[in-house]
């Protein structure tokens, strides 16, 4: 299994869907800290978990000035539907065609199942990666790692 | 491994001796089902270890998926600012299928505490900061759903019906006196 990216490198571009008709770049964010949160699956309860606790802790991030994307393999509709039922106020983008190529850049791809990593980066303003961890699947991380990395960026 | 940023001081609403060997601390939000199942879960851990734990109760309220959660919490906060944290604390769990202002303003009044007097608390927020930065605590803790434990000041990961809970607790407390055992 390839590890994840780790501090220091450059975060790989992108340009996800976030809604069947509007799509997300990373460079479009360049000045403000980005979280990424790739998540196995929407609808899995372990996952509905992970998103609706940063959903709850998203002020926590805005004192920080930061973006959160939450990323999986679903796709837009899935994506809608579920972001609508949890009431969700941040994007959730759709690593769907070529599937998983996003995750994959970020060496954050379970090919076996298909599915992403449960990992996170927070990348600075000027697009590097300034932490990154990857999750036991099965376990939500919480966000104290996240928070933490951001206490540490330069201001 | 997630460990509480915040560390038990005076602000916390305390149950037991705040040195004793094991604290439990504990981030829910009162209208969680999950921590309406661990309420009782807790007492009897409470019981069962007696005078070697503390517990502490903090705010983590779901606010967007549990409507009445913030004003729950803001309500124990009034109770305990007049002496009765501990008091309305059991009551909104006990009653935590009927949460709503009516069910408030009646636990107030069970409790002796002025039913108007909470009603302009809600209405001028009195006790919103307070559960806000029990909040942002327990996300910087690495709070990861409700309820969260923290034993000793570690992220507790695993199921916390009793057995677990009770098992977790002794784990710590021979990691931490290895001259007790069982």
């Amino acid at each position: 299994m390839a590890d994840i990216l780790a501090a220091g490198t450059v975060a790989p571009a992108f340009s996800l869907h976030v809604t069947p008709d509007k799509t997300l770049s990373l460079s479009e964010l360049r000045g403000k800290p980005v979280i990424l949160a790739f998540y196995p699956a929407d609808w899995s309860p372990v996952c509905g978990d992970q998103m609706e606790l940063y959903n709850e802790i998203l002020p926590e991030f805005q004192k920080h000035g930061a973006e959160l994307i939450g990323v999986s393999v679903d796709g837009v509709w899935c994506h809608e539907a579920f972001a609508e039922d949890r009431h969700l106020h941040f994007p959730l983008a759709a690593d769907f065609e070529p599937k998983g190529q996003v995750a994959m850049s970020y060496g954050a791809y379970r090919a076996r199942e298909g599915v992403c990593e449960r990992a996170l980066f927070v990348i600075d303003r000027n697009g590097v990666i300034a932490w990154s961890y990857r999750s036991p699947i099965a376990i939500n991380p919480g966000a104290d790692g996240i928070l933490e990395a951001h206490e540490d960026l330069p201001k | 491994m997630s460990k509480l940023s915040i560390a038990v001081n005076g602000e916390d609403h305390l149950q037991g001796d705040p040195s004793s060997e094991c604290s439990l601390v504990e981030y829910g939000d009162y209208q969680c089902p999950y921590c309406g199942e661990a309420y009782p879960v807790v007492k009897r851990i409470q019981k069962h270890f007696g005078k070697r734990l503390s517990f502490v109760f903090r705010n983590f309220p779901l606010s967007q998926m549990h409507p009445w959660a913030e004003r729950a919490a803001e309500v124990a906060e009034f109770a305990g600012a007049h002496g009765k944290f501990w008091n309305m604390h059991d009551l909104l769990f006990e009653n935590q299928e009927g949460l709503g202002d009516a069910l408030f303003l009646k636990l107030a009044e069970m409790l002796e505490l002025s039913p108007s007097q909470l009603e302009s608390a809600i209405e001028e927020q009195t006790y919103r900061a307070r559960v806000r930065a029990d909040f942002a605590g327990g996300a910087r803790s690495g709070v990861n759903g409700t309820p969260t434990f923290f034993i000793n000041g570690e992220r507790h990961n695993g199921p916390f019906d009793f057995d677990s809970l009770r098992k977790a607790i002794e784990r710590k407390l021979k990691l931490y006196f290895p001259s007790i055992s069982e």
